[in-house]
């Protein structure tokens, strides 16, 4: 049984549902946007995914991006330097930011959703806190004037034309981690760790596999890729919203959980979660396209959820099943 | 391969082991028998490298050790075999057979896994030990008790075990599935490891022990060779020994 069978379904139905209902729907325009739209969740949960395949929940993924983005842009701002210089140390931040959350976790045996639940507030705050004190308001200054601020819109916030369509280069980023993803989980050592530490990680200990490092390393991950959305946010739009980002946690959760990741751990795929997210691309624009209120796409998601929470446990249930010997 | 020379074990204020000598040789089975709480899980984890000895010396091929992980005991050759966490369940037979001594092909950070070998080799091992799994690709979970734990124990003997440590092998287990089990642990002596055989039951011991220990409340209250002792000796130490005699001495009823 492949995990992403029922996200399959389920992306399928709500597509040919969208198609019919909402005549805005149907156009290569809205099918670009659509993917611009999974491509700024699916990234993030790729690395959500494999964290929780591995075991573990990341509950800051949501505001670290924001995060990512507020430490690269003041820093630079009020420095006067080089935006290069802000994106890297922006970059070692967050991963000592995802290193703490796993090492804390994997040190004190707290479970995470604890752990990743006090520094989401932790940096929850200090993103208004650090940002007024900077900026004397609640958004960053405007990057564009700054060195460096070209040279980093071609990779993290390009697009290109194909026909007439214009696609975000989020997309491609995000098609290339999910084959990536989907090569370690599958074709790697790493990944055969990531399920074993998920599945049984005491088992997994005897055998010799390193649960400490390879926990430490998904968490590592999660904020690398956190990063990543948070760089294209930064310079996509110049100026970011201090108290962003809050509430993605949930979307990259469900994300994975829709397209088959256990939440005890230990099973899911990368190609699933991203169906996940495609399917919230999908119903967030679908809803808006078919001219309902958009308020209704949260009680839609977690319908969804309750749904993949219950195929889980049936799946769950098929593959541990003893047979009588 | 192993020898153990007055080794204890203190958890706090808690003296779990004290004064245990064992020597573990190859070719040979030897027979750690107790009752719960006797202290046979602790033994395990100081031998296996999960948790260090407190005191006395544990040497190696002659070598003084002192083990920090499990990874550490692996790379000598000693194996353990778990009773309840032996493997992964929701993760594939072959999977699970290779599970940390992947076989991997091409240079790190590109270092693929040698899928198709793994596969190949991993049925071909089963076989040898006489289980047939419907697909190489099941989840683990979906085998029985007895040949998930027969699975763990080809895995340890194809990776070069020389000591095989194995925890209550038989206790969840029939008569049947019991019976395949003890074969193996005969089939792995005959190859010419050292097997350490935990168990609760001295009848399965009897049957393939070489060697006899019986631990009560952490202390070694019975160190024996095989013709030196009796299935009713062992059986009757197991049941508590003097102890139970004078329990007998009490309740004893008119006949």
């Amino acid at each position: 049984m492949r995990p992403e069978v029922g996200a399959l379904v389920a992306a399928a139905v709500i597509f040919v549902f969208f198609l019919a209902v909402a005549p805005a729907f149907r156009s290569a325009d809205a099918f670009v946007t659509v993917l611009y739209q999974s491509s700024t969740i699916g990234i993030v949960a790729v690395g959500v995914g494999l964290l929780m395949i591995g075991g573990e929940f990341d509950l800051s993924a949501g505001v670290i991006v924001t995060s990512a983005g507020l430490v690269n842009s003041m820093f630079c701002w009020y420095f006067g330097i080089n935006l290069w210089v802000g994106a890297i140390l922006s970059l070692l931040f967050c991963l000592a930011v995802g290193f703490l959350n796993g090492y804390l976790v994997m040190r004190t045996g707290i479970p995470s959703f604890l752990i990743t639940l006090g520094t989401f507030f932790v940096l929850q705050g200090a993103n208004l806190g650090v940002t007024k004190l900077v900026t004397g308001s609640v958004s960053s200054t405007d990057v564009s004037r700054i060195d460096g601020y070209d040279s980093l819109g071609v990779i993290f916030a390009s697009s290109f034309e194909i026909g007439s369509v214009v696609i975000w280069g989020t997309v491609v980023w995000w098609i290339l981690f999910v084959a990536v993803a989907t090569w370690i989980l599958r074709r790697t050592r790493g990944g055969n760790w990531i399920y074993a530490v998920g599945g049984a990680a005491d088992s997994a200990r005897a055998v010799g596999v390193h649960v400490v490092r390879t926990k430490i390393g998904l968490f590592l991950a999660v904020s690398f890729l956190g990063w990543f959305v948070g760089m294209h946010n930064l310079y996509r739009f110049n100026t970011l919203q201090a108290g962003g980002g809050v509430g993605n946690e949930f979307l990259y959760i469900i994300a994975a959980v829709v397209g088959g990741t256990l939440l005890t751990g230990g099973f899911g795929n990368a190609l699933g979660v991203a169906i996940g997210a495609f399917i919230f691309g999908m119903t967030s624009l679908g809803i808006v396209y078919a001219g309902w209120d958009p308020n209704w796409f949260r009680a839609f998601l977690g319908v969804m959820l309750l749904l993949a929470v219950l195929v889980n446990l049936y799946v769950r249930r098929l593959a541990t099943r003893e047979a009588r010997a | 391969m192993i020898e153990m020379t007055g080794v204890g074990k203190s958890y706090g204020p808690i003296r779990a082991l004290r004064d245990i000598d064992l020597r573990v040789n190859a070719g040979e089975v030897t027979c750690v028998l107790g009752d719960n709480g006797a202290g046979k899980s602790t033994l395990i984890k100081i031998m296996s490298g999960l948790h260090p000895h407190s005191s006395g010396v544990l040497k190696v091929d002659g070598r003084e050790t002192v083990f920090t992980s499990p990874r550490q005991a692996l790379d000598l050759g000693i194996a353990t075999v778990y009773q309840d966490l032996a493997v992964v369940p929701l993760m594939e037979v072959w999977r699970n057979f290779f599970l940390g001594s992947e076989l991997t092909g091409g240079r790190y950070p590109l270092a693929g896994l040698r899928i198709r070998d793994m596969r190949r080799i991993a049925d071909e091992e089963l076989r040898k030990m006489g289980i047939t799994v419907a697909d190489i690709d099941q989840p683990i979970g979906t085998l029985s008790g007895g040949q998930r734990q027969c699975v763990a124990i080809a895995r340890a003997v194809y990776f070069g075990a020389r000591v095989l440590i194995l925890d209550e092998p038989t206790a969840a287990l029939g008569v049947r599935q019991s019976g395949v089990v003890l074969r193996y642990v005969a089939a792995a002596r005959d190859q010419g490891i050292g097997v350490v055989f935990i168990t609760h039951n001295p009848h399965h011991a009897y049957l393939v022990g070489d060697h006899f220990v019986v631990l009560k409340l952490g202390a070694m209250v019975l160190d024996a060779r095989r013709g030196t002792v009796t299935l009713e000796r062992l059986t009757a130490e197991m049941a508590g020994g003097a102890e139970l005699a004078e329990l007998a001495e009490q309740l004893r009823r008119p006949a």
